[in-house]
């Protein structure tokens, strides 16, 4: 939609429109910040400074104060680490394991493509919040808890996209020639089969960081995700809600950094180059 | 060709049983793997460990795990769900009137969202690349990207605190009339409208315009049809499985966003039981209930999935 008004320029033999640009440095922006937070915050994220609770924007505490008069600027910048780092690490593992599974499920075949893509359905068909909310209760929430629980809850849409992508490319010539010459597995889904599938994958791994990020501020925001002191975003627009009625910077904030990420993430790959995004490969 | 179809739908039937078997295994499982023992956590710290011994005794706790899978399932059938933890209730006198409420929130949501995706959706593929289609796009992408708890809080910020014309929180005790009602649903209704109907637009505009780019439709054009004459005479029909599809697979994030929403504007729902449960721990509760959503789940994208059998013309 807004390809037709962005205008384009070329890098790396791509073209990259306006939005898909800003898109990637709304991006870039915030995983510096997730990297450095702890050298460029104002304040220490624990310490008052502010007399009044949930205070207004204003010179020296330029995103307000939260419900305890802490800053606020500096929590929603350390909450980054949070909210991008646990994401990233679920979403690479879930995307690693899937796209794994699902290239030997579709090179191997037979039984172990039944069993394992039944079970993966059966997984699938649990609500992913509902996951979340059933392992907090039994194992509780620590961050390697969160991470594997996301990542098991994403890995089998991973698994089904690149099955389904790589049971094309076995039916392919190739795939018959490297067979006839008697190649390893390891060798048929590593050097035969993901170099061509790389691309859709990477593009869903976008899409599935961003479902990622959603459960994760979703859990906290229920206080049943990062639990206190430490905070991501959907844990301070939980601990900030009382706010609400004031309209007070504090529970906008920490929304509109999600939204901030998330919609980048989601515009960024709406507007990769087709040859990038193209599904079928 | 008639069996054919009979036969992929009773097929998909049968996949939702073993789905939901293995499901049930799954929520079985996840909450009986506590690292702590139940019957110490429920006995408290002071339990000596004589009385753990007999409560474990009688809870059946020492019995392998299938046993008490196989035991849990046949209460089940029973309509037998346990007992809660918390406070010695029923589980199913506790779900009860919770479960009605959520329905209800469900249903009303449906309603609406419902004619209204529709409508907005059909719209913006058949006026494909104007303002209107551009904004609607836009609109649902940036409701999708967000979490539901975001769309919620915007809706209190807008309704409750700059205009001041609904109450921030639903309280359905307290509705004595029909105005105060409205009010009480207003909200959360509001928000899981939003959360559903983007996905819903997204889906159905989808499905039209896919319609709208085969031969026979443009067979229509070059016969000189209207533009609005093309679209709900020759698409639409035919857009209809895929539409039904759309609609019951954005329904099952109704699933996902009422935990939210009732959470948020404590509405006496069951997933605020749920979500209050797992803060207590108290596991039959948690159990009955996951397995209910799942259930609710699991019915709606077998539809989607049986609908999208039976509207395949080439299996007619």
């Amino acid at each position: 939609m807004a390809r037709a008004v962005a205008s384009r320029r070329s890098f790396l033999g791509h073209s990259y429109n306006l939005v898909g640009v800003v898109a990637s440095l709304v991006i870039l922006a915030w995983t510096l910040v997730a990297i450095f937070a702890p050298y460029i915050i104002p304040h220490p994220i624990g310490d008052i400074v502010d007399d009044d609770y949930f205070g207004p924007m204003r010179q020296g505490l330029w995103l307000g104060s939260d419900y305890l008069g802490r800053d606020m600027l500096s929590r929603v910048l350390m909450g980054a680490r949070y909210t991008v780092g646990i994401s990233l690490a679920a979403v690479s593992i879930a995307c690693f394991s899937g796209v794994v599974l699902g290239m030997l499920a579709a090179v191997t075949g037979g039984w172990f493509d039944t069993c394992l893509s039944r079970f993966l359905d059966a997984m699938n068909s649990i609500p992913s919040k509902l996951f979340g909310l059933v392992v907090v209760a039994a194992v509780g929430s620590s961050i390697p808890v969160l991470i594997l629980t996301l990542a098991v809850i994403y890995i089998p849409g991973a698994y089904r996209f690149a099955r389904a992508l790589a049971v094309n490319i076995n039916t392919m010539d190739f795939m018959t020639v490297a067979r006839v010459r008697g190649e390893s597995t390891a060798y048929l889904i590593g050097s035969e089969i993901l170099p061509n599938i790389i691309r859709p994958v990477l593009a869903d791994f976008g899409l599935r960081f961003v479902f990622i990020v959603l459960l994760l501020s979703g859990l906290s925001f229920l206080g049943l995700g990062l639990q206190p002191p430490l905070a991501d975003w959907g844990a301070l627009v939980r601990e900030n809600i009382g706010g609400l009625p004031f309209a007070a910077p504090a529970v906008v904030v920490p929304s509109l950094a999600i939204a901030s990420l998330t919609i980048s993430v989601n515009l960024l790959i709406d507007n990769l180059p087709q040859k990038i995004r193209d599904r079928d490969a | 060709m008639k069996s054919g179809v009979l036969n992929l739908v009773v097929k998909r039937l049968g996949i939702a049983v073993v789905t939901l078997l293995i499901v049930l295994f799954a929520v079985f499982f996840a909450t009986s793997m506590l690292p702590g023992d139940t019957a110490s956590i429920l006995l408290g710290q002071a339990a000596t460990p004589e009385a753990v011994a007999g409560l474990r005794e009688a809870m059946h706790l020492n019995d392998p795990a299938i046993l008490r899978f196989l035991r849990w399932l046949f209460g089940l059938l029973h309509g037998d769900l346990g007992t809660s933890y918390a406070n010695d209730m029923p589980v199913a006198a506790l779900i009860g009137g919770r479960l009605v409420n959520t329905m209800k929130l469900a249903g009303v949501t449906t309603l609406i969202s419902v004619p209204l995706a529709l409508t907005l959706g059909i719209c913006a593929a058949m006026l494909r690349g104007s303002l209107y289609d551009r904004a609607v796009t836009v609109l649902s992408i940036g409701v999708i990207s967000v979490p539901e708890f975001m769309v919620a809080t915007l809706a209190v910020l807008l309704f409750a605190v700059y205009l001041k014309w609904l109450p921030a929180l639903s309280s359905v005790n307290e509705a004595h009339s029909l105005t105060d009602l409205v009010r009480i649903y207003a909200m959360p209704v509001i928000t899981l409208t939003f959360v559903i109907s983007a996905q819903m637009i997204r889906m159905t505009r989808a499905a039209v315009i896919e319609t709208l780019s085969t031969p026979y439709v443009e067979m229509a054009l070059l016969k000189g049809a209207s533009r609005s004459r093309m679209v709900l005479r020759h698409a639409l029909p035919n857009a209809l499985g895929p539409i039904v599809n759309a609609v019951a697979l954005s329904l099952s994030y109704l699933v996902g966003g009422v935990i939210i929403v009732e959470t948020i504007f404590n509405y006496p729902g069951i997933a605020k039981l749920m979500v209050d449960a797992v803060a207590t721990r108290d596991l039959p509760l948690i159990q009955s209930c996951a397995m209910i959503f799942c259930l609710g789940y699991l019915l709606l994208i077998t539809a989607a999935d049986i609908v999208a059998i039976m509207s395949n013309p080439r299996l007619r």
